[in-house]
């Protein structure tokens, strides 16, 4: 028995003097938190932003890919050509790609991807950005066709989403728990309920990363997250979970902190067909209520940006719309008089766990009471808020932070939650996939933005940012989120 | 004695029929769908429908609380919706976190626990026992999650000498494993401690008032020498009592102590599960805690029985 002790300690002595030797040299390990595990590794049948923080760019790569600062460039494909019509899209490959298990990537793999995002059967979450897709054939090794029913000037955007990357037929079957792609990492270890493993793939086609094993731990609980990050137990914190930490972090000489602005416009989602948020004027008198900059103070501790429409501020196309939405509760119960509602009226409110949804619901609960409309506020899980509100719309009022990149196109969605069926609009986006001409498209889009401004389909918030809290040396973070992402590729210690 | 045992077995397999049946129909009337979880507010409703079916969530209830149990019968806890691996896998993974934790925890509750209550007991209406009197009042007062983050303040934020949480694995070493479990056992044990301390003292006290303690010092036994020798052992009877029960608690009441801790146990997985509507695990997992119950009663009967040869013609 003491011969077995001394010999684990022995060992455990030797793992510890390692462990030592390593952090002396230079460093190219890197250990990255975040608040939830993903629930599998497949990008391509799931929502779930956990799966792309883990795997997109890292493992897996589609044909093109979003840069941090919301642009698209070539990825798997090396080049593409736009047929003048718009119908018709081909893709130079690059030469030389292979995937994790040695099998080659071509054309025939892109053909299988998209056929499978877009298939009868498909679980693709966001199986709507390969709608426009009519066939997909294969020309050569090294070169694929796409052919569109009907023009879509999104095609390239879409083709870069999580939910669009290259996966290989060879590997499909297990690619929930053993992701097999062609990007820079490649899948290690699974420790499930605590981390993620990835190591660089040394015969990787692009340039090789500085980082060459990643971990992911994932800490769910805002406490935890403080200890660990205090602790110096973890690197990089993405969507640390407690904004009320980050003074003492940007205080502190150690660590970096980045308010990162995610595609999420956080919203008060209304239901547009129940009485009497079916009135124009009483979803007008409920937007003139709140004062967007008493949330973000109150509920976000000041990080966030305010937004007058469903679209990014970040983004070119943005139009400030905040204005038609500015806090006058004078002219809120004015409007409510004229509704019919001198004296208020009741409805419910609906919250999901974030704490933007439960903080900022209190606050906006507190605005509506000043100008006479009263909540009933439940909190629920999102399990049950999915059931209840987003599927049964049995709901009022909700708060949702709507994190998926351009997804203005929910509105021309009649049987989507908010229940918004207004066939101008509808037709004008119809009329904007269609659209490839960079200038028609900002100007439609700026219509778009318009008319649900002023329909007032749903209070509209703020922009809502994240914060990446991380050690002084880490490099190359991302300072905005188009999509899910941890870019490990562009990471780097400093010296 | 063998067909009061058939009797027995066979008590027990209807108990775990009928609480596979409970737990069944409790944990699926709860609202929400793990298709619409896992896809988000952007899916198609007919890309929900093609998940469903890929689960297997099409078939009707009864049909899938069929296949569950025939499953489980034959040692198959089914595949996790979410996770897409094999249940009896995940438990096993999470019970090698959460086992250890609760055997570490009980060892050092055990280790303060009763020194402190003989010491107690042995200085009775002395400062010492009104000091460890006092303190026990303190841990039963004090949540555990709140000793828990005092710990990781001070030990891992300022002292640096463990991590903040986290399992790094039992493949790293016994040591250093038993080292990240160190801090998150201490916050389970110290509540547990106070409670057994407590029990300890008071036991200790109604023995040293009985008659054989009255004889054994009349024999010439000093106060101690007669505590060590007969008190002790008949104390230990209440005491061992709540060690069990304290056992079962610390297995399944991690879940707090786990979240705080970042921990890969049980409690972790269980809130995890029901959070995304992973329905098979919620069940397996409950109904595992379930039949661990069931099985200790049935092998506690049959101790019974064999001590006591009255039951056996009763039943």
């Amino acid at each position: 028995m003491r011969f077995l002790t001394g010999r684990l300690a022995m060992a455990s002595l030797v793992a510890l003097a390692a462990g030592l030797g390593a952090a002396q040299a230079a460093q190219d390990d890197i250990t990255v938190a975040m608040q939830l595990e993903p629930p599998h590794l497949d990008p391509t049948s799931a929502a779930a932003q956990a799966i792309d923080s883990v795997v997109y760019i890292n493992i897996f790569e589609g044909l093109t890919r979003f840069m941090d600062d919301g642009s698209i460039v070539p990825a798997l494909a090396k080049s593409w050509d736009i047929s003048d019509d718009g119908l018709t899209y081909t893709f130079n490959l690059n030469q030389g790609v292979t995937f994790h298990d040695g099998t080659t990537f071509d054309a025939e793999d892109v053909k299988f991807s998209l056929d499978r995002a877009r298939a009868e059967d498909s679980t693709n979450a966001q199986k709507a950005l390969f709608a426009a897709i009519a066939d997909v054939t294969v020309v050569d090794p090294m070169t694929v066709r796409l052919t569109l029913s009907e023009p879509n000037g999104n095609m390239l955007f879409n083709l870069a989403w999580g939910d669009a990357v290259i996966v290989a037929p060879e590997s499909i079957d297990d690619i929930k728990t053993n992701p097999v792609g062609t990007g820079p990492y490649k899948f290690a270890n699974w420790v499930q309920g605590d981390k993620i493993e990835l190591m660089a793939n040394d015969s990787y086609w692009g340039s090789a990363p500085a980082i060459k094993s990643a971990t992911f731990k994932f800490i769910s609980d805002p406490t935890a997250a403080f200890g660990a990050v205090m602790a110096e137990d973890v690197d990089v914190f993405t969507g640390y979970p407690a904004p009320e930490n980050v003074p003492q972090f940007e205080a502190d000489p150690r660590f970096q902190v980045l308010n990162v602005a995610t595609e999420g416009e956080t919203i008060l989602s209304t239901n547009n067909k129940m009485p009497p948020l079916d009135n124009v004027k009483v979803r007008k008198a409920i937007a003139h209520a709140i004062d967007r900059q008493a949330i973000i103070d109150g509920a976000m501790f000041g990080m966030g940006t305010p937004i007058g429409t469903h679209f990014a501020p970040h983004h070119p196309d943005y139009v400030d719309l905040t204005g038609n939405s500015g806090y006058d509760p004078e002219l809120s119960k004015k409007l409510l008089a004229e509704a019919g509602f001198p004296d208020g009226f009741t409805t419910t409110l609906k919250l999901p766990p974030p704490s933007y949804a439960r903080r900022g619901g209190e606050i906006i609960a507190a605005q509506l009471r000043a100008v006479g409309i009263k909540t009933e506020t439940s909190n629920l899980e999102w399990a049950q808020w999915l059931e209840q509100v987003f599927r049964g719309k049995d709901y009022g009022l909700t708060i949702v932070s709507h994190t998926e990149p351009f997804d203005i196109g929910i509105y021309a969605r009649p049987d989507y939650y908010f229940q918004y069926d207004n066939p101008a609009f509808q037709e004008l986006y119809a009329e904007l996939n269609k659209t490839t001409d960079a200038a028609k498209r900002s100007e439609m889009l700026a219509e778009l933005q318009t008319m649900i401004s002023l329909d007032y389909v749903n209070g509209y918030l703020f922009q809502l940012a994240t914060p990446t809290i991380a050690k002084a040396g880490v490099q190359g973070l991302w300072k905005n989120a188009p999509t899910a992402a941890v870019d490990l590729p562009a990471m780097s210690w400093a010296n | 004695m063998l067909r009061y045992a058939l009797k027995r077995a066979l008590s027990l397999l209807i108990s775990l029929a009928i609480a596979s049946l409970v737990i069944f129909l409790v944990i699926e009337v709860a609202p929400g769908d793990p298709a619409s979880y896992m896809l988000g507010i952007n899916a198609q409703p007919e890309t929900v429908a093609a998940l469903r079916a890929e689960l297997g969530l099409d078939v009707p209830k009864m049909q899938r609380y069929l296949a569950w149990v025939g499953g489980m019968a034959r040692g198959d806890f089914g595949t996790s919706y979410t996770y897409r691996t094999p249940v009896g896998q995940m438990i096993a993974d999470r019970m090698w976190v959460s086992l250890p934790l609760a055997l570490y925890a009980l060892a050092l509750s055990t280790l303060i626990a009763f020194p402190a209550g003989i010491y107690a007991a042995a200085r009775r209406g002395k400062p010492g026992d009104i000091a460890v009197m006092g303190a026990t009042q303190l841990g039963v007062a004090v949540p555990n999650f709140w000793f828990a983050m005092m710990l990781v303040l001070i030990f891992a934020i300022n002292l640096r000498w463990f991590s903040a949480g986290g399992f790094p694995g039992w493949d790293i070493g016994f040591f250093l494993a038993l080292k990240s479990l160190t801090l998150p056992a201490i916050a389970l044990a110290l509540p547990q401690s106070a409670i057994l301390a407590r029990v300890m003292r008071s036991s200790l006290l109604d023995i040293l008032s009985e008659d054989f303690m009255r004889t054994a010092r009349a024999k010439g036994l000093s106060r101690r020498q007669a505590l060590w020798r007969h008190g002790l052992r008949n104390a230990l009877i209440p005491v061992l009592t709540i060690i069990g029960l304290q056992f079962s608690f610390l297995l399944a009441g991690g879940i707090i102590i786990e979240q705080v801790f970042f921990l890969p146990g049980l409690g972790r997985l269980i809130f995890q599960s029901i959070s995304a509507r992973d329905l098979i695990v919620v069940e397996s997992v409950v109904m595992l805690l379930v039949f661990s119950v069931i099985l200790v009663n049935f092998l506690v009967d049959l101790a019974y029985a064999a001590v006591d040869p009255r039951l056996r013609s009763r039943t």
